[in-house]
Order: C-alpha cells, then sequence, then structure tokens
C-alpha cells in the first residue's frame, strides 16, 4: 500500500519517533483530505482576503437594486437592501472561521487538561469530575448557549465560550482513556521513580504520546463547533450584524422565501453545507493517517 | 444527576445573573420603587436558596410559576408546546428509525459494494450539515420551487391528523436526516459484527436459510447498541427542535424557549428547560428498560 510501513494502534504505536513525516505523507495520499483540506482552504483564502477578490463591498446598499435576481452584475443577485450575495458570501466566512477554531482551541485546552488530570489520578478525582462532565454531556448545546446567552449577553466571546466549554467534555473523555492506557507503560513508572511531579509527569511525559488522539477528536470537534457557530449565528444568538456571515443572512432573509427570492439563501446555505463537509472530510482524512 | 445540574443551571442562568428582573421587564425609565415593588411581587429579592428551593418544590408540584410576559401560569403554555413538539418528533421518529436502520442493515449486507458506499457517505454527509442548512434547501426544493409542501408548519385550526401529519412533513426532513446518519451507522457497525460472529457461522454451518440466519439471529444482536443509540440521540434531536420549530415557525417546545429567552421570561424559560431534562431523562431510562427486555443476558435472575 505505501512505502511506509505502519503498524496497528497499540498504545506503544502513539509514541513514534519522527512521525510527523509520516503522517505528513499519508495525509497527502489521503483523497478524502486533500479535497476537504482544498474546501476548508478556499474558504480561508475567502476569509483573509476576500474584500480584494469580492466585486462590490459586502456591506454596501444600493436599495435601488434590492432584491435583483441572479444576473452577470451580481451573480448571486442581491439581498432586501440590495447588498450583492456574492460579495457577501465571499467575506461571510470570516467570522465563522475565527470563531468555530477559536472555540475548538479553548475546548481542546480544557478538555486536555481535564482529561489528563482524570486519567492520570483515577480514583476519587475521576469518579466526581467524570460525573460532573456526563452530566454537562447530556445537555444539548444550543440549550446552554440559550442559557448562557440570556445571562451574559450577545457576543463572539460567549459564543467561543460556550460551545468551547461545551465540547471539552467530549474531549477530555477521549483524552482519559488515551492516559488510562498510557499511565500503566514504563516511561511513567521511571518518571514517578525520578521523583517527577504530577504535574511534569502529565504535561512533560504522557502528553506528547496522547497527541495523536488529541489530535484526531480536535478535528472532528471543529466540525461541529462550525456546526454549532452557524446554527447559534442563525438563531441570533451568535455573530452580530452587520457581519455577512452566512448563518446570520439565511436569518434575516428566510422570512421572505415564500416570495420566490431564493437566491438571498441558497448560496449562504450552500456555503455552509461546503465547509462543514470539508471539514468533515479532512477529519476522517487525519482519522485515517493517524490510525493506519 | 444530570436534571440536578441542568436545573441548577437553569435557576442561576436564568433567575440570577440577569440581575435586575424588575428593571428588565419595567425597561429603564421605569421609577424605581415600581421596581422594586415588582422585584418583590415576583420573589427575586428573596435569598438564592429560598428561591431556589421555593421553585424547585413548586415544579416538583406541577407549578410551574407565572410568566413574566403573558402574565398567566406558565404551566399550559409549556404542556400545548411540548404537545406540539412531541408530534414532531413522532414523525421525525417514526420516519428515522425503520429507514435509518433498514439503511443500515442493507449496507452492511453491500459491505463495501457501491450500495454501501453510497448509504454511509451520504448518512455521514446529511448527519454533519446544520438542521437549518438542510431546513432551507429543503424548504426551497419542495416548499418554493415543486411547492409539493407548506413552508410552513403552521397549520389551520382544527386541521385533522392527516393535513396536520401533511403539515409537519417537511419540518421533520431536516431532523430526520441528521439522525439518518447515526442510526445507519450504529446499525451498520452492529450488523457488520454480528455477521462475523461465530454464533452467525454456526447458524449458517447448521444449514438454515439465510433468511432465517438474518432475522432470528443477526439481526436482534445487531440491533442493540442501536437503541441505545437512539435514545441518546434524543438530546440531538431537543436541541434541533429549538432550530426547526423557529425556522417553520411551529409553536413547539424549542420555539417556546427561543421566545422566552429572547423576551427574558424567565420562569417560562426555566420550565421549559427543565421540562425537556425531563423528557431526555426518561427517554434514557425507556431506553435501558428495551434494552434489557431486548437483551435477555442482563435481565435479572427472577425474570427468569
Amino acid at each position: 500500500m505505501s512505502a511506509v510501513q505502519t503498524t496497528s494502534p497499540t498504545p506503544d504505536d502513539t509514541r513514534r519517533r519522527g512521525p510527523l513525516a509520516e503522517v505528513f505523507f499519508s495525509l497527502l495520499r489521503s483523497r478524502t483530505f486533500l479535497v476537504g483540506f482544498a474546501i476548508v482552504l478556499f474558504w480561508v483564502a475567502c476569509a483573509l482576503f476576500g474584500e480584494h477578490f469580492a466585486p462590490y463591498d459586502p456591506l454596501a446598499d444600493d436599495i435601488i437594486n434590492a432584491l435583483a435576481p441572479p444576473s452577470s452584475e451580481h451573480w448571486f443577485g442581491t439581498d432586501q437592501i440590495g447588498r450583492d450575495v456574492f460579495s457577501r458570501v465571499i467575506v461571510g466566512s470570516r467570522d465563522i472561521l475565527t470563531v468555530a477554531p477559536l472555540a475548538t482551541l479553548l475546548a481542546t485546552v480544557a478538555g486536555t487538561a481535564l482529561g489528563l488530570l482524570t486519567g492520570y489520578f483515577r480514583g476519587l478525582v475521576d469518579d466526581v469530575v467524570s460525573r460532573i462532565l456526563e452530566a454537562f454531556m447530556a445537555i444539548p448545546v444550543v440549550i446552554v448557549a440559550l442559557l448562557a446567552i440570556v445571562a451574559l449577553g450577545t457576543s463572539k466571546t460567549t459564543v467561543i465560550v460556550v460551545i468551547g466549554l461545551s465540547f471539552a467534555p467530549i474531549i477530555a473523555r477521549t483524552v482519559r482513556s488515551a492516559v488510562l492506557a498510557e499511565r500503566e507503560l514504563d516511561y511513567v513508572a521511571a518518571a514517578q521513580l525520578r521523583h517527577e511531579s504530577a504535574l511534569h509527569t502529565m504535561f512533560v511525559e504522557i502528553l506528547p504520546n496522547v497527541i495523536p488522539p488529541i489530535l484526531v477528536e480536535t478535528t472532528v470537534r471543529l466540525g461541529y463547533a462550525i456546526f454549532a457557530v452557524a446554527t447559534l449565528s442563525f438563531m441570533g444568538f451568535g455573530i452580530q450584524p452587520p457581519s455577512p456571515d452566512w448563518g446570520l443572512s439565511i436569518s434575516n432573509n428566510y422570512g421572505m422565501i415564500g416570495g420566490g427570492f431564493w437566491w438571498t439563501v441558497l448560496f449562504d446555505a450552500l456555503a455552509i453545507a461546503s465547509l462543514v463537509i470539508g471539514v468533515n472530510l479532512a477529519a476522517d482524512g487525519v482519522h485515517g493517517a493517524l490510525n493506519d | 444527576m444530570t436534571l440536578f445540574l441542568l436545573s441548577i443551571m437553569v435557576f442561576l442562568g436564568g433567575q440570577v445573573l440577569p440581575g435586575n428582573v424588575g428593571r428588565a421587564i419595567l425597561g429603564p425609565f421605569a421609577d424605581q420603587r415600581a421596581v422594586d415593588a415588582l422585584n418583590h411581587t415576583l420573589g427575586v429579592d428573596r435569598p438564592l436558596l429560598t428561591q431556589y428551593w421555593g421553585w424547585i418544590s413548586n415544579f416538583v408540584q406541577g407549578d410551574m410559576g407565572t410568566s413574566y410576559i403573558f402574565r398567566s401560569p406558565v404551566a399550559p403554555f409549556v404542556i400545548d408546546a411540548l404537545g406540539n413538539s412531541m408530534k414532531l418528533a413522532a414523525v421525525a421518529f417514526v420516519l428515522v428509525v425503520p429507514i435509518g436502520i433498514l439503511g443500515g442493515v442493507v449496507a452492511a449486507l453491500n459491505l463495501n459494494r457501491p450500495l454501501d458506499r453510497i448509504i454511509s457517505l451520504g448518512g455521514l454527509s446529511v448527519t454533519v450539515l446544520p438542521e437549518f442548512v438542510t431546513g432551507i434547501i429543503l424548504i426551497l426544493i419542495f416548499g418554493v420551487w415543486l411547492r409539493w409542501l407548506p413552508i410552513s408548519a403552521a397549520w389551520p385550526r382544527n386541521a385533522g391528523f392527516f393535513t396536520q401529519l401533511y403539515y409537519l412533513i417537511l419540518p421533520s426532513l431536516p431532523l430526520f436526516l441528521v439522525l439518518f446518519g447515526y442510526i445507519a451507522r450504529m446499525a451498520r457497525s452492529g450488523m457488520i459484527e454480528a455477521l462475523d460472529s461465530d454464533y452467525t457461522r454456526t447458524a449458517v454451518l447448521k444449514g438454515l436459510p439465510w433468511r432465517t440466519v438474518i432475522w432470528r439471529h443477526v439481526l436482534r444482536n445487531a440491533l442493540l447498541p442501536t437503541i441505545t443509540v437512539i435514545a441518546t440521540q434524543t438530546g440531538y434531536l431537543i436541541g434541533g427542535l429549538v432550530v426547526i420549530e423557529t425556522l417553520f415557525r411551529y409553536q413547539g417546545i424549542g420555539s417556546l424557549i427561543f421566545t422566552a429567552a429572547r423576551g427574558k421570561d424567565f420562569p417560562m424559560l426555566e420550565s421549559g428547560i427543565l421540562t425537556i431534562g425531563i423528557v431526555y431523562a426518561v427517554a434514557t431510562l425507556v431506553a435501558d428498560f428495551l434494552y434489557s427486555v431486548l437483551n435477555p443476558r442482563i435481565r435479572l435472575g427472577s425474570d427468569q
């Protein structure tokens, strides 16, 4: 299959010498990853440089040309106050691509710390923290978000914190089970015999060896984070106007689709769909590359 | 445990953090005395523990409090909305459980053939899409272009069962799509494992017809984990309901919570969320019960 032979994922296998190159090359061979990565890269480029190649200012209204159907002038038509939908779709990737990765990062950091703690200490700490995390996981993100937003008000920070903390228990669970396997290995015993502190053993000895499962979980979570951010924006609880964010645009315009103004929502919906699928394909590729 | 945590969170999130409830209702220009008076009537100036205990004990007795906005008891609203949501969820479930399981079983029986690829990949891609995105696309296709289905779930007054059903098809489809992928994937992996097992080989080798092997030996074992997954999906389903009910302007528990959150109608919001928590807990219990009925291995000794 490949020039680089990899073994089955035993706990030992997660500790590889020079594994980065290996993973990198097997990612390059994965069609799923490449397709997903290309889609994501496209939207990242739009988020970074969108306004330079968008034909119009995404925020400039033009009330005379409001709700114009797609034409050679406005490829995707215009919305209810005459803003160019094509430009808005391009620049609309910016906010979701800032908020979702930051939320995922928060979830990964918090989840990894919790997972290391519960997995390493086991016993009472594990029991108490794990029960609380389980209870948290049973509550839908949307509900947590509704409460937090009522209590704290709407802002990007609220969204990042809500999604980050909702996803942290899930990552913690993954990390915990990886740590449980790791802590039985000799190098952990060696560290303990050297009287390394628990923190050192957890973060310097164990952490590097549980990176692969964390990486997989993070990419998967990123897909869900985009799902959640888009949904919250659509509900009016996330990114706020005048941002050309996709979820927000759909929520502003879907009231009129009964009138046949399909272009005001279709392209935003397709943009979200493509980004979510792109991230999930990439995540699938990463999963495959690390578990071959 | 989840219920307890949820009740604390709801209580803190809904009643304590927003600060002055009377001010929030009466607006920034109201007289401070009026605000104090309202706070006192609502009881939000009492100590926290007293408030929490009062709220929980009333809730358990069926008194969900009085809506700040409608100035009338919350319970009828919540019960009404819950009924509507149940209808929507029921339609989605009745559609998705058999079709999802069938999809997974068919995929497993055609393992690694094109049909399996289509079901697995298709299921995966519709599962990862947000409900409102699939909802919008479905509305455009079936409601706006083909004009087959109504784009709003608000049916005419006194509509009969079938009219209601007709109005519920489109809203239930996005929920269907999200759940389909999960259920099909679980059913598929359960089937693959069961097909690969020793008892299946024994059944085949002792000469049972393939059909009998599948029905009597494989399916029953394969679908056990799927049942647990279906129960855990009620949580996702509830999250989805909030979105779908908003999108289709449907008077369910999701849109009730949504409206209550927007209007800062805390008794309504808290009761709605706690009700959802209870529904979730019940669903999990039912799943555990079903699991033990279908799986004789974990049945208690007295049953045998």
